[in-house]
């Protein structure tokens, strides 16, 4: 692979995508009826632009395992979108989120890839909002906005807790107008299992049919991947059982770059571990930290007190309590970045403060909040704001209409009502800002490849800001994509139908079969689940959320071991001619198995802390990240037969609009 | 609008239509045999009015009979259909967790009432039928050959209540009848499309209708069995 | 706890399929339902039988992808939540459990306990959207105010995970608290309004071509529902219907 080029467009910032748009070429209308794309993946990413390239005129194909594209996990996403409005009139503009943005990612994303995404973000709200998605408003009738960590304007829209709901269920339905005119071919539980590349151009996929477990060749001028992030590489995670790697390991291994893989957002508020039997972690969205308070005892007698049931957290008085988000950075308090707010979490808990029975529960406290709305309310209404019973309730009618679904969920979760008594969050592994690398046109190293959304690495830098991922998912494929990918395609208005008969595909069905007959045939004794869950032990205490070279490098070892252990000892149940979840699961445990391990191996030659990576030796005295500016660049790695023998490049980070300096929240 | 009734809506729409229909002629209905418990004459000249007055016997009438006819054949249909939604049926089910008794089982209650409907046309209208239109009697009087002989309506209809069997049944008819309405009521504002801030106190409307109504086609045959 | 789990077992879309009964110990309290499902497929796995097939994605509630009969009833005895949610906490030590699949015409089983729900998409395809085409240049987001109220009523319909509970509790295996969710969500915005009649008449003929029965309101969709999506919704798209119609 030789191409390794950025391709940002030249001239000043506030102009480069005008520009570039301007310049590229495009495919005429006509000509669009004659080029084929393939989606895989339709969450945010994949079906805003499965949606738009069909709108524009090109025949999608699109795939998902899921049983409707409707059910990506872009869905899950609580909190909201971020757009620079301005409608508050709090001093926002597209400079200002992109410098939060390049900020909150610490200074380790493309210049010039942020700047396009807070640039479009506006357009992204008019679309929605033209398409049906029901956004918080206001009395007057206006859009609402509240405020995300990280930042000091208010530009996050939202719909109540179930944002990416609605916003997948927007470009879902854009999706279903296109089905319904047979311009999208929706391909549901299929598997992407291997890209085919023809003559150096991706050029199809082969998927496997999770219902019958035929597997098919699908061929297309160019293949797009928003097939998300990788954090199931932890087992716990707030991701869905389903989220994968395979889709992006498989291009990987086809020859495209992968892009930072250390780079894990570690979100501070979900809610924490109850046992081994645990297959899946909760977030509380991120949206709670406008009003609740994160706190832990003071005292050690406390917290031994609240172990053993001796004490109940709304018995320490104030003083006896440690604000430590409040203390450590007031400036932002308990909206810090979410990399931030978790270390101070792991911080206490490693200190001894953690305050349930594994120790690894911090409190997210409403009671403050409850009684300020509560006064605020009784004011309004002109009742006694001293009555304190009248204060409660009306404070609590007004966290409920803000968070209601939230509570009613950690209720559900944990049996214990969080208007009465603080929440127990900790943090757990929620995105992945590595990912494909792509060039400004948003194509992997694979000419015609392109990965967009979360799969790719491009926009969050080592951290992303809450309320960013739904934005860059949807400005990938709604304004990005569907302009960049016409310059690519533009050579192909020629090439007429991709034949599935070549020998490249023949050999790409081969070595997708060859993997699911050894998946099958081998007959070890161990679950899949047996080795996933070592593997999440292995990733969440040595490349969790605060790493040292010692532990890396027996990550390393260890990952390695236990994926020949794997291959050794694994057991697949049933047949590979049926609904087989067993199978499905079983090859994407041993993508993870090999991601794993280049995850591993990008940690370590990262000397330096940034962002959700943070190295035990590069800290400052107080405990922050320490940043070194040798590492301003990204790592791509490129596969040469085996995770430990890839190859690493570097792009060099620049930042011509943006002074580098200290990340301070405080 | 046409081919409305291939709709399940459509369907639904007009399963309200006729049911309303049928409610206001409950209401008309229970208010002239009221009159029977305190008046006499006032029962017999509003049943000779409705017994003889043309457009009533030969429009309302008809209405009347293709409604009830709809209704049931609608019924029959939807039940049909619905049962065909479901081609295997669950090893456990709860359905008493998440609806009434009475809901799921309009078919049921509808089929009392039919058969109860089939023992009234027969004690009644057929009986109507035979002495004005077969027989050519359109006087209504005990003895058209005599013209003081006053209406039969009244002594009919206390000669039908004499026997406990005949009360028994007639009430128990009318208390499935008040389990159709409990249900059915609220059910056909709902079908076409009121379900708004005013559901509430329609609620109360439907079971002081849906009670009171029967209760007082029970009452009327008791009292006439009693004072018998 | 100790539990009798009484399973639908299916090899496959032809088989005929029956209950049989499992038994499973050292269940804790703490679970999710599905991580109980987990670890007696886990048992199953070590045994070397075959593992209960079961949709799941998310687990927190919104894909949507669970779909249990669980006892009787669509997600469980516990109410507004879906089957991810429930925890073992809500049974007790002894207990039998039945866990069928959804059961209606339109959602034919492929394996065990997972159904085709893609008449779902079937009727969302066919008007469950508002024409607009990506464009960059779509008026402004504020250009329209709209009614908080109706803009909340909105947002509730919307929240609709089309998982089927709907369809699976009511005794007609009807969809209209689905197809009317959607329907009510573009009826109370004023950007649904251009295609409003087309929208209902559309997918009330898909639905009805998809062999979903007829609507009797015995509500017991609404009481099933996890997102807590109103009757209302019904109502408003009988009223849409009956409009349409006549405007057709």
């Amino acid at each position: 692979m030789s191409v390794f080029d950025a391709k940002t467009p030249d001239g000043p910032l506030a102009e480069k995508w005008t520009n570039h748009k301007n310049k590229i070429n495009l495919v005429n209308p006509a000509n669009k009826r004659l080029i084929d794309v393939i989606i895989v993946g339709t969450g945010l990413a994949g079906g805003s632009a499965a949606a738009t390239l069909a709108e524009l005129g090109y025949n999608v194909k699109a795939f998902c395992f899921q049983d409707s594209p409707r059910r990506a996990h872009s869905i899950a996403a609580q909190g909201g979108i971020n757009a620079a409005k301005n409608y508050q009139g709090d001093g926002d503009s597209t400079y200002r989120l992109f410098y939060d943005t390049v900020k909150g990612g610490d200074y380790r994303s493309r210049e010039e890839n942020v700047y396009r995404l807070a640039e479009v973000s506006t357009n992204i709200i008019d679309q929605c909002v033209a398409q049906g998605v029901p956004f918080a408003r206001e009395y007057g009738g206006l859009l609402d906005n509240r405020s995300f960590g990280g930042v000091l304007v208010s530009r996050t829209f939202y719909a109540k807790g179930q944002t990416g709901q609605q916003l997948l269920l927007g470009a879902y339905a854009a999706m279903n107008r296109q089905i319904a005119r047979g311009k999208i071919k929706m391909y549901t539980r299929h598997e992407m299992l291997d890209v085919v590349i023809v003559d150096g151009k991706a050029r199809g996929i082969i998927a496997r049919n999770l219902v019958t477990g035929e597997i098919e060749r699908h061929s297309a001028h160019a293949v797009v991947l928003g097939t998300g992030g990788y954090g199931n590489a932890f087992y716990l995670s707030t991701y869905a059982m389903g989220s994968n790697v395979t889709a992006a390991w498989k291009a990987h291994k086809r020859g495209a770059y992968f892009a930072n893989p250390c780079y894990t957002q570690i979100h501070p508020t979900c809610i924490p571990v109850s046992g081994d039997h645990q297959s899946k972690l909760t977030l509380m969205s991120e949206s709670l930290r406008n009003d609740g308070r994160i706190w832990v005892p003071k005292h050690k007698e406390d917290v031994q007190a609240i172990r053993e049931g001796r004490l109940k957290p709304t018995q320490i008085p104030e003083e006896n309590r440690d604000y430590y988000l409040e203390r450590r950075y007031p400036a932002f308090g308990n909206l810090v970045p979410r990399d931030v707010a978790s270390r101070a979490a792991k911080e206490r808990c490693d200190a001894g403060y953690g305050v349930n029975q594994t120790g690894e529960a911090v409190y997210l406290d409403f009671a403050a909040a409850i009684e300020r709305y509560g006064k605020e309310q009784a004011h309004v209404k002109g009742l006694d704001e001293n009555n304190k019973e009248l204060v409660q309730q009306l404070g609590k009618e007004v966290v409920s209409n803000k968070y209601g679904n939230l509570f009613q969920m950690y209720e559900k979760i944990v049996d214990q009502n969080p208007y009465e008594t603080p929440m127990m969050i900790y943090p757990a592994v929620h995105y992945t800002m590595g990912g494909l690398w792509c060039d400004y046109n948003l194509m992997t190293t694979v000419p015609g490849l392109y990965a967009i959304g979360e799969a790719n690495f491009s926009d969050h830098g080592a951290n992303r800001l809450g309320a960013s991922a739904l934005m860059q998912g949807l400005a990938d494929g709604y304004f990005v994509l569907p302009y960049t990918i016409g310059d690519y395609l533009a050579d192909d208005i020629r090439t007429g139908p991709i034949s599935t008969e070549s020998p490249e595909f023949e050999a790409a069905e081969k070595n997708v079969r060859d993997q699911i007959d050894r998946l099958i045939n081998s007959n070890g004794n161990k679950s899949v689940d047996h080795f996933h869950k070592r593997l999440g032990k292995i990733m969440w205490n040595k490349c969790g959320m605060s790493r040292n070279a010692e532990d890396l490098a027996s990550a390393i070892t260890e990952i390695r071991e236990l994926r020949e252990e794997f291959w050794k000892d694994v057991k697949v149940p049933g047949t590979a001619t049926e609904y087989n979840e067993e199978l499905a699961k079983a090859g994407r445990v041993a993508d993870f198995l090999e991601l794993g391990e280049l995850f591993a191996k990008d940690a370590l030659e990262r000397n330096e802390s940034c962002g959700g990576h943070f190295r035990e030796e590069y800290q400052t005295p107080e405990g922050e990240a320490l940043r070194d500016k040798k590492y301003q660049y990204v790592s791509a790695w490129e596969y040469v037969g085996d995770p430990s023998k890839a190859k690493h490049h570097k792009e060099q980070l620049e930042y011509h609009n943006i002074e580098v300096k200290e990340r301070s929240y405080k | 609008m046409s081919g409305i009734l291939n709709s399940t809506i459509g369907r639904k729409f007009a399963m309200a239509l006729s049911a309303f229909f049928l409610m206001i002629f409950l209401i008309i209905h229970v208010s002239i045999n009221f009159t029977s418990v305190f008046s006499k004459d006032l029962f017999n000249e509003l049943s000779h009015f409705m017994g003889t007055n043309p457009l009533i016997q030969g429009l309302m009438q008809p209405i009347l009979v293709i409604g009830v006819i709809f209704h049931f054949v609608m019924g029959f249909i939807l039940e049909f259909q619905n049962k065909k939604a479901r081609n295997i049926k669950y090893a456990s089910n709860k359905a008493g967790a998440n609806s009434t008794w009475i809901s799921r089982n309009m078919l049921f209650s509808g089929i009392v009432i039919l058969a109860f409907l089939g023992l009234h046309f027969y004690d009644f209208w057929v009986h109507e039928m035979t002495v004005k239109y077969i027989d050519g009697d359109m006087s209504g009087l005990v003895d058209p050959a005599n013209a003081d002989s006053g209406f039969r309506y009244y002594e009919e209809l206390r000669e039908k209540f004499v026997s406990p069997a005949r009360v028994g049944i007639y009430a128990l008819a009318f208390v499935f009848l008040a389990l159709h309405l409990l249900h059915g009521f609220n059910s056909s504002f709902q079908s076409i499309g009121q379900n708004n801030k005013y559901t509430k106190a329609l609620k109360s409307v439907s079971k002081v209708y849906s009670i009171g109504i029967p209760a007082l086609f029970i009452f009327i045959a008791i009292y006439h069995h009693f004072t018998h | 706890m100790n539990l009798t789990l009484k399973i639908w077992r299916q090899k496959n879309a032809q088989d005929a399929g029956k209950i049989v009964d499992y038994s499973l110990t050292g269940v804790s309290p703490d679970m999710s339902f599905l991580e109980m499902l987990d670890v007696l497929n886990q048992q199953l796995i070590d045994k070397g039988e075959e593992p209960i097939a079961f949709d799941h994605d998310c687990r927190e509630g919104i894909c949507g992808t669970c779909s249990l009969y669980i006892n009787g009833r669509a997600h469980g005895p516990d109410t507004k939540i879906t089957a991810c949610q429930l925890h073992m906490r809500s049974f007790k030590d002894g207990d039998t459990i039945y866990i069928e699949p959804w059961r209606a015409k339109a959602f034919p089983v492929i394996k065990d306990l997972i159904v085709d729900r893609t008449s779902f998409d079937r009727i969302q395809q066919a008007g469950g959207f508002i024409s607009v085409n990506t464009s960059g240049n779509t008026q402004d987001a504020n250009a329209i105010p709209i009614k908080k109220e109706n803009a909340d009523k909105a947002f509730d319909a919307a929240t609709c995970i089309g998982c089927g509970a709907c369809v699976a509790s009511c005794k007609n295996s009807s969809a209209m608290l689905f197809v009317s969710a959607k329907v009510s969500q573009f009826a109370l915005l004023p950007q649904g309004q251009v295609e409003a009649t087309d929208r209902v008449l559309n997918m009330v003929k898909q639905m009805d071509e998809e062999g979903f029965g007829n609507c009797t309101n015995t509500g017991a969709c609404e009481v099933e529902c996890p997102k807590g999506i109103s009757l209302e919704n019904i109502a408003r798209m009988n009223r849409e219907y009956l409009k349409a119609s006549l405007k057709a």
